[in-house]
């Protein structure tokens, strides 16, 4: 699988991203600078990884999506190209209009770096097929603006058309107030597009997906994206 | 410096009043002098050295780097006693940060620095510029920062700033180090009174250098070129050197807050990225950061370090606001600015680098022969100082010292004022509920500390450990300081420090191998302090040298106190430690039902200093537990050999709350299930000693039932004391003593006390 690992001002899991690409499950990793456009035909899947890009000012993303790499990456997504936004790459999707909804600060009004349960809610997509017959699974998150809203109707849309990939939820799977560590509506961690190519979401699977590191849950998005390619 | 003098400066228009070309020096009265906190005797010193009067900007100059802040002159002579050499050892103190070797062409840079004074009057932007400062020291000798930590001391929980100091602080840490992408691993905070006028933020960080790449802070080479790098220089910080970290608080502090400086983590991320990109180019000589004192002690120092001198025209500077004038532009310590010397020719590299990372950059200077600093503005010399007599004028002050009175008054007691109990369950409750000891998670869950992916131990055990990719090392670092020990003893407090930072480091299967310390202290001009000081130093020292660290990197902060009321003496360590095989990281937390637990080393019957009794008592009283050199070395040995040999399951540090807090903490530590206990003792030391007593020199550890023999043999042989003193395994915490019940507690219920009790705290609202 060849992969695209976008550098924006303040990316700061970029190198986590490119390190469990290329080293642990040995894809072909290439680095995009965001001051250019790239010609990603090549690519199978384009990361926009965690991070604070452009500090942050404004609203998380804001800034990044005027890029000129979103340019292409809009042009990929468009023609069917698999993007993964984590975290801050989840951000910016949201505010180029890759995916619907937005991200406000977490009830607690304070940043959270703590491993939580995540429930795959579809896993049929190029990016939960590996999960087999496991459903919940233990990624960490570390975000100040990761509690997802979108209006009642659209959430309604989203469920319908199966494009909530992941809920947080307790260790047995079970969704409640109790096991949300933001705030999000309907315990939303990750959604994808209507055409199920784009994902975006907060925790952090690249951290949960060394060996010499606790916790390997984060292997079977990316495994799923290579079983795919 | 009094408000009017301030105000004069601050009050200078920014647009209307453009710097006029000839705008006259102001005369140097002894009025001016003063306000640039320099004495009668500094500034005859200055006359004699330099054979003029200074002119303003001059004067302002002397004040920065003649403050203790930069210039150390009471402490200098203490901090030579300190061992600083050994075989890691690649760079010791003197520099950015100390450098100590790790083998296969890699080094570890390190240091902690404190921004107490900062952080008391601006909570949020003094602990966010604090980690930004530290994190800079780091990279500018070439290596990239992989670990942040931080010890840190507030009042007490009754004391009403205390929580918003406590939200400031950690909000300003976790917004800075999380947006640098820099994890922060860990670190320690404690609560006492003696802090409720004047809190420590202390930050540390750790960095990654090859050591063929490590860059030095001189500006070498005659003709060079003086590149400016980063954010623009504004008015913010002006003389936070002098006048507020050189002084102690009182009514006026809160006229101090224009010299606190406002941090960018953004900035600093591109920072780091450029700077690392600089740092492979063969033409970048020298890279200094612009910390305290900015501009002005970077351009001196470099000079100094290189033996050059440097010419500077400040009308390049990129600046933030229109009219500044010299004076200011010299001694603004707005953050995020480096200055770096490169050969002539690659200017045009240097800066497509910087531009490539969006930042402001300029030549603003050469490096000239003569051995001084000129300085020119619009055209006009303004600055013509030698440099030996201000980086080095400074004389050293032998203040005197005096062993305070109130020393006789405390560290007397006699434990029959206090019953012992024959229930020990309510004082472990209250233990584990109080802020000192119970958990951190409301903090740590604030920092990103698993970024970069190297956190193998995460945040809530002895020491923090990191893996250091592509070899099969880590690194652990732990930081340490009970400052109720170092007022009850300077010099045994200081020792204990040092042998506990190492014990935490052995505990997570390291060897100790450096050293960097952060001295806390009050006003130096009272002789009590200046004892204080001296003990401690002394007690570091003889420390250090038994067990054969290095001290690589250090920094002093003095006058921590308000209206005269000075903090407890507070020096900080942070040992950092070398795992060769990270199949042999250990942790505190219990991992097996039926394991065996231990303990090595043995309890005396000792109660001063303890946090039981300041908890259950209200008393920091009596002798600091005694520190058997020869038997803490032993016992830390065993350890590490019985974690080399992979023998045990778990080894966790008996320090704040004794034996009982250790094994309780083992039961529910992060990262593990939670698996209750049962102790069975047999003892003829009181109930209270026994349990909550702080002895030194002693780890519990827990094996699985197979390994008893050869450890025993093992501890036979070292020879160590060890004993077995019981079980883990069901669903209560339970201590037996010679055969009668004095503990029993639901594990889960002790849990939630202790899980809970500091988040319960800074989530109320008053």
């Amino acid at each position: 699988m060849k992969c695209g690992i976008v550098v924006f001002p303040g990316s700061n899991c970029d190198h986590d991203c490119y390190h469990i690409l290329k080293h642990i499950l040995n894809q072909e990793t290439h680095w995009l600078w965001h001051k250019e456009e790239a010609n990603l035909e090549s690519f199978d899947l384009v990361v926009l990884p965690g991070g604070f890009s452009y500090g942050d000012y404004l609203r998380p993303g804001a800034i990044a999506r005027f890029s000129p790499i979103m340019n292409s990456i809009v042009r990929f997504a468009k023609g069917g190209g698999k993007v993964l936004g984590i975290c801050n790459g989840f951000q910016i999707l949201l505010e180029s209009d890759l995916l619907p909804g937005t991200l406000i600060q977490n009830q607690s009004r304070k940043f959270i770096c703590k491993n939580v349960s995540v429930r795959i809610e579809n896993p049929d997509t190029p990016f939960t097929r590996q999960c087999g017959e496991k459903r919940v699974l233990e990624i960490p998150i570390a975000h100040h603006q990761g509690s997802y809203y979108i209006d009642p109707f659209s959430l309604n849309q989203l469920e319908e058309n199966e494009q909530i990939l992941f809920r947080y939820c307790d260790t047995e799977g079970n969704v409640s107030a109790e096991s949300n560590p933001n705030g999000s509506v309907g315990s939303v961690a990750g959604v994808t597009n209507e055409q199920k190519n784009v994902m975006g979401l907060m925790p952090h699977p690249e951290r949960c997906a060394d060996p010499a590191l606790a916790g390997m849950d984060g292997q079977i998005i990316f495994k799923s994206l290579i079983s795919n390619s | 410096m009094d408000k009017s003098f301030l105000n004069l400066l601050f009050q200078i228009p920014d647009t209307v009043d453009k710097p006029k070309k000839n705008r006259p020096s102001p005369e140097i009265t002894p009025e001016i002098v003063k306000e640039h906190g320099l004495t009668v005797e500094e500034f005859r010193r200055i006359l004699d050295l330099i054979g003029r009067t200074p002119n303003l900007t001059e004067l302002g100059i002397f004040s920065v780097m003649w403050s203790e802040h930069c210039s150390y002159k009471s402490s200098r002579p203490y901090l030579k006693k300190l061992p600083v050499e050994g075989p890691r050892v690649l760079q010791g103190p003197g520099e950015n940060a100390g450098v100590i070797d790790i083998g296969d062409g890699q080094a570890v840079v390190f240091k902690i620095e404190s921004h107490n004074h900062p952080s008391f009057i601006e909570p949020r932007q003094g602990a966010a510029t604090g980690v930004g400062g530290i994190m800079r020291d780091v990279f500018t000798m070439g290596a990239r920062p992989i670990a942040l930590m931080n010890s840190l001391r507030f009042g007490e929980l009754e004391e009403p700033r205390t929580r918003f100091l406590l939200h400031g602080v950690v909000d300003g840490i976790s917004s800075y180090g999380n947006c640098t992408g820099v994890p922060t691993v860990g670190g320690e905070i404690y609560f006492d009174a003696c802090y409720n006028g004047n809190i420590l933020v202390n930050a540390f960080c750790l960095g990654l250098v090859k050591t063929d790449r490590i860059f030095l802070a001189g500006a070498g080479g005659v003709g060079n070129q003086i590149l400016y790098v980063g954010s623009k220089t504004g008015r913010d910080g002006i003389h936070g050197a002098s006048l507020l970290a050189s002084s102690e608080f009182d009514e006026t502090t809160e006229d101090k807050r224009p010299t606190v400086q406002v941090g960018d983590p953004f900035t600093e991320k591109l920072l780091i990225e450029a700077c690392l990109e600089l740092f492979e180019c063969d033409w970048v000589v020298g890279v200094q950061d612009m910390g305290a004192a900015g501009l002005t002690s970077s351009s001196f120092e470099m000079a100094h370090r290189a033996e050059t001198g440097v010419f500077m025209d400040l009308s390049k500077v990129p600046l933030r606001e229109e009219g500044m004038i010299p004076y200011e532009i010299l001694l603004s310590e707005s953050q995020e600015r480096m200055l770096f010397v490169v050969k002539p020719g690659h200017e045009k590299e240097a800066l497509a680098i910087l531009d490539k990372w969006g930042l402001d950059a300029a030549i603003i200077g050469e490096v000239i022969e003569e051995s001084c600093v000129r300085i020119q503005f619009d055209g006009q010399e303004v600055v013509n100082l030698p440099i030996f007599p201000v980086v080095d004028g400074a004389l050293d002050l032998k203040r005197p010292t005096k062993r305070p009175e109130y020393l006789d008054e405390v560290v007397h007691i006699s434990l029959t004022e206090f019953p012992d109990f024959t229930r020990g369950d309510r004082a472990l409750k209250k233990l584990l509920a109080c802020p000192n000891i119970a958990s951190k998670e409301w903090v740590y869950e604030q920092y990103d500390h698993m970024v970069r992916l190297n956190t193998l131990v995460l945040p809530g055990s002895d020491a923090a450990v990191l893996r250091i990719k592509d070899t099969n090392k880590a690194i652990a670092i732990s930081v340490d300081c009970n400052s109720r020990y170092c007022y009850l003893d300077p010099y045994e407090g200081a020792a204990i420090a040092v042998a506990e930072a190492c014990r935490n480091v052995v505990c997570s299967g390291a060897e100790p191998i450096g050293l960097t310390n952060c001295l806390n202290f009050g006003n130096p001009e009272k002789p009590e302090i200046m004892w204080q000081f001296q003990q401690a130093v002394e007690g570091m020292g003889d420390a250090c040298r038994f067990f054969d660290i290095p001290v690589v990197s250090g920094n002093v902060s003095l006058y921590n106190e308000t209206k005269g009321d000075a903090i407890y003496p507070t020096p900080t360590v942070a040992v950092v430690g070398l795992i060769e095989n990270q199949e042999q990281v250990m942790t505190q937390g219990f991992k097996k039902s039926g394991d065996q637990i231990a303990l090595i080393g043995f309890t005396m019957e000792e109660l001063g200093g303890t946090e039981y009794l300041k908890v259950m008592f209200d008393r920091s009283e009596g002798k600091p537990p005694v520190l058997d050199r020869k038997h803490e070395k032993q016992v830390q040995d065993f350890c590490r050999e019985l974690i080399k040999k992979g023998l045990i399951s778990s080894a966790h540090d008996c320090s704040e709350g004794g034996l009982a807090v250790a094994v309780a903490e083992s039961c529910f530590s992060p990262g593990c299930q939670t698996l209750g206990a049962t102790l069975t003792l047999e003892s003829t030391l009181r109930n209270d000693t026994l349990l909550f007593g702080e002895t030194q020199s002693r780890i519990v550890v827990s094996f699985p039932e197979e390994c008893i023999n050869e450890i025993k043999d093992l501890a036979m042989a070292f020879p160590v004391d060890f004993s077995l003193i019981g079980k883990v395994g069901g669903s209560h915490f339970t201590v037996t003593v010679n055969g009668k019940e004095v503990v029993k507690q639901d594990i889960e219920v002790l849990k939630e006390i202790w899980k809970t009790s500091l988040g319960n705290y800074a989530g109320q609202t008053t």
